[in-house]
C-alpha cells in the first residue's frame, strides 16, 4: 500500500488516515504537503481527478482541501486531504498536474481558499464582483439579496438591469 | 460604485471574437473569448458558469433521495447514467448493494444513454463541421432511445429513473419488443453513419490532426473517457474497476492513437457498438433471470409498497419516517465513480449523519477536458475551434453545476 510507503519515507507527514468502504484516505499537514505530492507522483498517481474543500467551521483549521488521485497502472485511488486555516493560502499544483488549474479557481471562488503560485487566480463559475463565497457555511441557501437590491457592482446596477437603457 | 474590469483588452493588431454564449456551435450556454491574428487563434478564454445552478449547495439543504432530480440536470444528453451514478455513491455510504435484476437494468440503461449521448456528440459534431446527413440519420435511433426512456421512467429527459437501493419501477413488457427492433436499425445506423463519415475526405480534412495530444499531456490535463482513450491509454472504469457486474460482460474497449477529433469520433462510434452488445446481453440476461424485486426490501432505506402503507401500520411508519426524516446515514466520506459517456463521472459526499449530505460534489468528466481548450486550438483557426469543442462533448449543465 501506498501510504505505508508515504509513511516509511516521509515520516510525522501523515496525521492521520482511514479506509471508510475501501477509500484510502490521509490527512496531511500543509507544510509537507509538497513533498507527499512529489513522493506520490513518483510511485505512479499521475491523473489528479478532482481538488475540492469542505468548509468544516472548527476553530483552528476552518477548511479541508480535498485531493483525489488515480493510478492507471495500479488502479489505485488515493485521497489527501490537507485542513487549512481561514485566510491561510494552500501551495497550488499547476506547475506539476495542468489539471489543478481551472479546479483551484474554483475552490478559490466558492470557498475564498487561496492557492500560493496559481499563475491566473480568478473566478471562474461566479462572475467577478460577486459577494463572498457560496459553498462556505455561513452562506445563506438564497443568497442573503435574492433582488440584488445592493450595489454589488455595476452588472446589477440599474441600467445594467432595464431593459430600456 | 465601480464599473466592471474589462477582462480582454485589444492587444496591438489582435482582433476580439466573443464566441457565445449564445451561438449555434457552443452546445449550451458557453462563452469563449478568441484572439484573432488575422484568422488564427493566438489565445481562448472560456468564460464558463452561465448554467451555474449551486447544485452542490442545494444539495447541502435536500435529502439524499431530493438529490436524484437535480443529477438529471448534469448531463441532460445521458440523464439515466448521472442517476446511476449518483446512486451508486449513496449506496457505498450506506455500504449496500441493490438487487440483482435492477443491476441489470442499471447496466440496461446506462449502455442506453451512452449510445444516446455519443449520437448527440458525433452528430452535433458533424453538424457543426458542415455534414449535416450524418445528424438526421443518428437522430431518428435517439428518438426510439427516449421512447424506451419514456416506458422505463416515464420521462424522457429527466428521467429520474433511479432509487436508493434499487429502480422506480421494473420495465412494462412492450420494452423488449422495441429493443429488439432498436438494437436492429441501430446497428444499421451506425454503419450508415460510417459510411458517411468515416471515408469522407471532407470530413478527414477538417478533423484529423487537430485537437492531437499525447497521452501523457491528456493525464496531465485530467482527461478521461473517450478523449483519454483516443489518445491511446485504455482506461475504462468499466473493465479496471467494474461495479455493476460489469466484468460479467462481454465488450472490447476501443483505443486510438493520436487523440484528434477524428480518433475521438473512432473511438465514440466503437463504443455505440459495443453498447449495442451489452444491450443484448442485458435483455438476454433478463430473460434468465426472470422477474424478481427491483429496490431491497429495507423500509429504513427504500420506500415501502403502497398496498402495504395502506394496510399496515409499520410499512405507514415507515413511508412517514423516510419521507419527514429521510435514511439514517452512517457518519463518513465517500467517493464513487462511474464511466459516463464522457468519462469519469464522480460523487464525493461528506455524511455527518443527519438527512442531508454535510457536503457533496461532483466530479464532472467533461470539466477538465474544457479546461485545455486554450492549448488545444492555439495557433489554428477559428473552424477548427469549433470542430475541437465538438469532440470534446462539452455539456454546460455539468460543466458549470
Amino acid at each position: 500500500m501506498v501510504i505505508e510507503r508515504i509513511e516509511a519515507q516521509l515520516p510525522g507527514a501523515v496525521l492521520d488516515q482511514h479506509a471508510f468502504r475501501g477509500d484510502a484516505t490521509i490527512t496531511v499537514s500543509g507544510p509537507r504537503f509538497l513533498e507527499v505530492v512529489d513522493f506520490i507522483f513518483a510511485e505512479g498517481f499521475q491523473l489528479l481527478l478532482d481538488v475540492t474543500a469542505v468548509d468544516l467551521e472548527t476553530p483552528e483549521f476552518r477548511f479541508e482541501v480535498v485531493y483525489h488521485w488515480l493510478n492507471l497502472v495500479s488502479q489505485e485511488r488515493l485521497r489527501i486531504k490537507v485542513p487549512v486555516a481561514e485566510g491561510a493560502a494552500q501551495p497550488s499544483l499547476v506547475s506539476r498536474f495542468k489539471s489543478a488549474d481551472w479546479a483551484e479557481r474554483e475552490v478559490f471562488d466558492l470557498f475564498g481558499i487561496p492557492f500560493e503560485g496559481h499563475p491566473n487566480l480568478t473566478r471562474l463559475l461566479m462572475w467577478e464582483d460577486f459577494p463572498g463565497h457560496p459553498l462556505r457555511k455561513d452562506y445563506p441557501l438564497d443568497g442573503g439579496d435574492p433582488f440584488c437590491t445592493q450595489d454589488i457592482g455595476a452588472s446589477f446596477s440599474p441600467e445594467a438591469r432595464s431593459l430600456n437603457a | 460604485m465601480k464599473p466592471t474590469p474589462k477582462s480582454t483588452q485589444p492587444d496591438g493588431d489582435r482582433m476580439i471574437v466573443n464566441m457565445g454564449p449564445s451561438h449555434p456551435t457552443t452546445h449550451g450556454t458557453l462563452h469563449i473569448v478568441l484572439e484573432l491574428e488575422g484568422e488564427i487563434i493566438v489565445k481562448a478564454t472560456p468564460n464558463i458558469g452561465y448554467l451555474h445552478r449551486g447544485v452542490e449547495k442545494l444539495g447541502e439543504y435536500l435529502t439524499y433521495q431530493q438529490f436524484i432530480p437535480l443529477t438529471d440536470r448534469l448531463n441532460y444528453c445521458s440523464s439515466l447514467m448521472n442517476n446511476v451514478g449518483y446512486t451508486l455513491a449513496v449506496e457505498k455510504l450506506l455500504g449496500i448493494e441493490d438487487p440483482p435484476r435492477s443491476q441489470v437494468l442499471r447496466v440496461l440503461c446506462s449502455e442506453l444513454a451512452r449510445i444516446g449521448d455519443h449520437v448527440v456528440c458525433i452528430g452535433i459534431n458533424a453538424v457543426d463541421i458542415g455534414a449535416f446527413t450524418a445528424f438526421l440519420y443518428l437522430f431518428r435511433e435517439r428518438e426510439t432511445i427516449y421512447d424506451l426512456f419514456e416506458m422505463m421512467a416515464g420521462q424522457r429527459l429527466h428521467s429520474s429513473f433511479t432509487r436508493i437501493g434499487g429502480l422506480f419501477r421494473d420495465i412494462p413488457p412492450e420494452f423488449e419488443p422495441l429493443c429488439g427492433q432498436f438494437l436492429e436499425s441501430c446497428q444499421r445506423t451506425v454503419d450508415e453513419m460510417e459510411n458517411l463519415l468515416t471515408h469522407n475526405p471532407i470530413w478527414a480534412d477538417r478533423t484529423k490532426g487537430v485537437g492531437a495530444i499525447s497521452p501523457e499531456n491528456a493525464i496531465n490535463w485530467g482527461y478521461t473517457g473517450p478523449c483519454l482513450r483516443a489518445a491511446g491509454v485504455p482506461q475504462d472504469l468499466r473493465k479496471a474497476q467494474p461495479y455493476l457486474g460489469y466484468d460479467s460482460y462481454e465488450f472490447d474497449i476501443p483505443v486510438a492513437g493520436t487523440g484528434d477529433v477524428y480518433d475521438r469520433y473512432l473511438v465514440r462510434t466503437e463504443e455505440m457498438r459495443q453498447s449495442l452488445r451489452i444491450v443484448r446481453q442485458c435483455l438476454a440476461r433478463l430473460r434468465s433471470i426472470g422477474p424478481g424485486p427491483v429496490i431491497i426490501e429495507d423500509y429504513k432505506i427504500a420506500l415501502p409498497p403502497k398496498e402495504k402503507v395502506y394496510t399496515r401500520m409499520e410499512s405507514l411508519i415507515h413511508h412517514f419516517k423516510l419521507i419527514m426524516h429521510g435514511i439514517e446515514m452512517p457518519v463518513g466520506e465517500v467517493y464513487s465513480a462511474t464511466e459516463a459517456a464522457n468519462g469519469e463521472l464522480g460523487f464525493y459526499l461528506v455524511s455527518h449523519g443527519g438527512k442531508s449530505p454535510y457536503r457533496i460534489h461532483v466530479r464532472p468528466p467533461c470539466y477538465p477536458i474544457f479546461s485545455s481548450f486554450d492549448e488545444q486550438v492555439r495557433g489554428r483557426i477559428i473552424a477548427d475551434a469549433v470542430a475541437v469543442l465538438g469532440g470534446m462533448n462539452i455539456i454546460a449543465g455539468e460543466l458549470d453545476r
